[in-house]
């Protein structure tokens, strides 16, 4: 056992509802740290050999769901969440704040490789030494909050058995929708009502698996640091600079952003990102606060900033508790379908997590559909119903048919690229007649940041990034351009599993916390040079073998979508639009940067310094599918 | 004078810094279920601290069998002799709130101590700016029992006040 972690993994089968404790090797944490690093690798060993065949849906694919070594020790607990990803057939290192990561480190283990298939619905059941595969038929096809509530009462009675010993405290869940258990391919693991794991649609693995949820208490502490003196003096230190570097957050989360990157900046998504500003309609914090919000400050563990504030509507006769929606979701649920009231979003916004979705790419699918309706691609007969920009109640009911996979909800819940595709194979068109209104990358659907302005994210961002659309870890050149978003720091977010708005206290802070915590002493350069660019390559690697049912080619696939080459029509960019030159020209530096060849494959020489031994083994096949 | 912790439920974002400061204290770890206070959140967004109310009657301190539960008299809180306590689970039984806590990786029974009257949770939730635990002066009266209430029925109060519906449809 090293500082900071256990060295101990659960593995599940849920094929035969056995258990068991296996050991990581300690040199593996120190080459991928944890979450999103450790458990690309975790997948490569396990499904590296014949990754292109293997279903993302099938038993065979792995969840793997893990800390990192600085879970519950600073600055914003995070789980992190991955695997074979249905959307990109490469990995997502999906995260979610929850305290299911604290709870794990508790319960002696990093983390849980979860293998196989249940025959009927189950739940895992993790309270300190004791991991039990449970039935979870009374939860499967509930909603998130009656989720919640059926299996808190599931296993309090348990957690509560030796009265004398006084209350334990609540266990910590993650658990999926009925879009998750149907499969749609934008369904995402959800924690606390509104918390989601959602790009990479591990929810839909999890239903894949039969497996509703996962629920865990550990009673034990938290394993042993390096240098727990000047961990406590850096818990300090970031409770005082992180919400001094960013107090808008603290005071209303970033439901503030619409204001900004729709007026200021132009790039958040309008009607499916045909336009990226607004002026004559408005929605700010000012109405969150009027109409919404009914507690300003709601935290997960261990965080100083405090981005969420609870939010309680009374409406249809439901009352709709949930988080303030956050920037993305304002803007995908909001300005993108043409929605600007607070509370139709909020509902919205409400209505889909309720199923188990992750909402950026569902507000992704929704506008895309508004927009085929528009341009007259999709219909009323094919709808079952008119799906008008602005029409709450028409994308109501649309998600609760994609959740369901009912009708024209059969196609959608594939996600935007693969429903483009049968779409245009339904209409007899061009598939790129219909891929020009799908704004996804290898899959993913764009997050709420544009790039034509110039002035939000840099144009390169989605193109070669290795999550696809994932607004959180974006290819930004150069290499160790400072925003938290650039995947060389999302990558360090993401494997120490914390929250990157917590990185806003500064990097130093990380890199001191993770010597403190693990007694590694890592450099930022070290970091730039060495990690980020092992774990971007070896995702790079698994995106590249993809598989079974799509195949990215990164003459083709490495690119913006089409949207984003129509000129702006508004903002104080109008006519602005990059040029494939453009695009070209910085992917190639962004290849070169990472150690890539001139189409963006990894080069076996960089593949042996990185350490990363036996990835080389990939790269022929990869090659042979390109015909190179 | 003697000291008390005043909860604010409606002031605490659940951030659990309490827990951590008083468990890096009192157990040189991070260790939030040993924390002598900690955060209940049984429903999302209701978020509520509990830590030991100095009742001014001290059931628990009566019925210990081991007199291994004293009173601070600079405090007032309730100190435990660790080397008399046996574990037995009286002090749970009697507290009206339940909160002492007892687990099988420690020896003796958890109780707040009040830090020797600088309590470090108190000091993280001022530093976080969010004061939902505040140091004030222990004024005669045995109102602070009130607050010796466990978790789950604050929890169902609260859900009524902030969320305005029926306890049952959330836990």
């Amino acid at each position: 056992m090293g500082y900071g972690f256990t060295g101990k993994f659960v593995e599940v089968d849920l094929s035969s509802s056995k258990a068991k404790v296996v050991d990581v090797r300690k040199d593996l944490y120190r080459k991928f740290l944890g979450g999103r690093g450790l458990g690309s690798w975790i997948l490569w060993e396990r499904l590296g050999e014949r990754w292109e065949e293997v279903d993302p849906y099938s038993p065979d694919n792995l969840l793997v769901v893990l800390t990192g070594p600085l879970t519950g020790y600073i600055a914003g607990v995070r789980l992190a969440v991955t695997g074979k990803s249905p959307q990109s057939g490469g990995t997502v290192g999906s995260t979610i704040a929850s305290e299911v990561g604290l709870e794990l480190k508790c319960s002696g283990y990093d983390g849980l490789i979860i293998s196989g298939k249940a025959k009927d619905p189950v739940y895992i059941f993790v309270h300190d030494d004791k991991v039990e595969v449970r039935d979870a038929s009374k939860v499967w096809g509930k909603g998130i909050r009656e989720t919640h509530k059926l299996l808190l009462r599931d296993v309090l009675p348990e957690l509560r058995k030796t009265p004398r010993f006084g209350e334990p405290k609540e266990p910590a869940m993650i658990y999926i929708g009925p879009a998750g258990e149907n499969l749609c391919k934008f369904a995402a693991v959800e924690g606390k009502y509104a918390h989601a794991a959602a790009y990479g649609s591990y929810g839909s693995v999890m239903g894949s698996k039969n497996l509703k949820a996962i629920v865990v208490k550990g009673t034990g502490p938290l394993p042993p640091v390096y240098d727990v003196v000047k961990l406590k003096e850096l818990i300090y230190k970031a409770i005082e600079l992180v919400p001094k570097k960013a107090p808008r957050l603290r005071i209303w989360g970033t439901g503030q952003g619409p204001w900004r990157y729709g007026r200021d900046l132009s790039s958040i998504p309008v009607r499916n990102w045909q336009e990226e500003y607004w002026v004559e309609k408005s929605y700010s914090q000012y109405d969150l606060e009027v109409y919404d919000w009914v507690k300003r400050y709601w935290a997960d563990y261990g965080c100083p900033l405090c981005c969420m504030k609870v939010t309680v509507l009374h409406r249809n006769g439901e009352t709709v508790i949930t988080d303030a929606p956050d920037y993305e979701l304002l803007a995908y649920e909001g300005s993108n379908l043409d929605v600007w009231d607070v509370r139709d979003i909020a509902y919205l916004i409400w209505c889909g997590e309720e199923l188990g979705f992750d909402m950026i790419n569902a507000g992704n699918v929704l506008g895309f559909v508004a927009e085929l309706f528009e341009k007259g691609i999709l219909t009323k007969d094919d709808l079952g119903f008119e799906v008008r920009w602005g029409d709450v109640k028409a994308f109501e009911r649309l998600l609760k048919m994609i959740a369901s996979k009912e009708g024209i909800g059969k196609v959608l819940a594939e996600g935007t690229y693969r429903a483009a595709l049968k779409i245009a194979e339904m209409k007899g068109l061009k598939p790129e007649e219909v891929l020009k209104y799908a704004v996804q990358a290898k899959g993913i659907g764009i997050g709420a940041h544009g790039v034509r302005s110039g002035l939000d994210y840099p144009l390169i961002s989605y193109v070669t990034s290795v999550q696809g659309g994932d607004h959180q870890s974006v290819a930004m050149l150069p290499l160790d351009a400072p925003p938290i978003v650039n995947e060389v720091w999302a990558s360090l977010a993401d494997s120490a599993v914390i929250c990157q708005f917590n990185m806003l206290g500064g990097l130093d802070l990380v890199f001191e916390a993770l010597r403190a915590v693990t007694g590694w002493n890592i450099s930022k350069e070290e970091w730039v040079n060495e990690d980020a660019k092992r774990i971007l390559t070896l995702q790079r690697v698994l995106l590249l073998l993809g598989g079974p049912d799509v195949y990215w080619d990164p003459r083709v696939h490495d690119d913006n979508p089409p949207r984003f080459y129509e000129p702006l029509p508004s903002g104080p960019k109008k006519g602005q639009a990059p040029t494939k030159q453009d695009i070209e020209k910085l992917k190639k530096e962004y290849y070169k940067a990472l150690g890539w060849d001139e189409l963006g494959i990894p080069t076996e020489e960089t593949i042996k310094q990185l350490g990363l031994t036996g990835l080389e083994k990939a790269l022929g096949r990869i090659r042979k599918r390109l015909g190179i | 004078m003697p000291i008390w912790i005043f909860r604010e439920y409606d002031r605490c974002s659940g951030c659990r810094y309490c827990e951590i400061a008083c468990s890096l204290k009192h157990e040189g770890i991070i260790w939030p279920e040993a924390s002598r206070v900690r955060v209940f959140e049984y429903v999302p967004g209701i978020t509520i601290p509990i830590i030991c109310s100095q009742c001014t009657d001290y059931p628990c301190v009566q019925a210990c069998p081991t007199k291994a539960l004293y009173v601070d008299e600079t405090t007032g809180a309730v100190r435990v002799d660790e080397g008399k306590c046996i574990k037995c689970g009286k002090c749970v039984e009697v507290c009206p709130g339940r909160i002492p806590r007892i687990l099988p990786q420690k020896d003796s029974v958890i109780i707040c101590d009040l830090c020797g009257g600088d309590p470090e949770c108190v000091k993280v939730c001022r530093a976080l700016g969010f004061n939902a635990l505040v140091v004030v002066d222990k004024w005669p009266g045995t109102h602070y029992k009130l607050y010796a209430r466990d978790a789950e029925k604050i929890t169902r109060d609260y859900v009524k006040k902030l969320y305005k519906v029926d306890p049952e449809e959330v836990m």
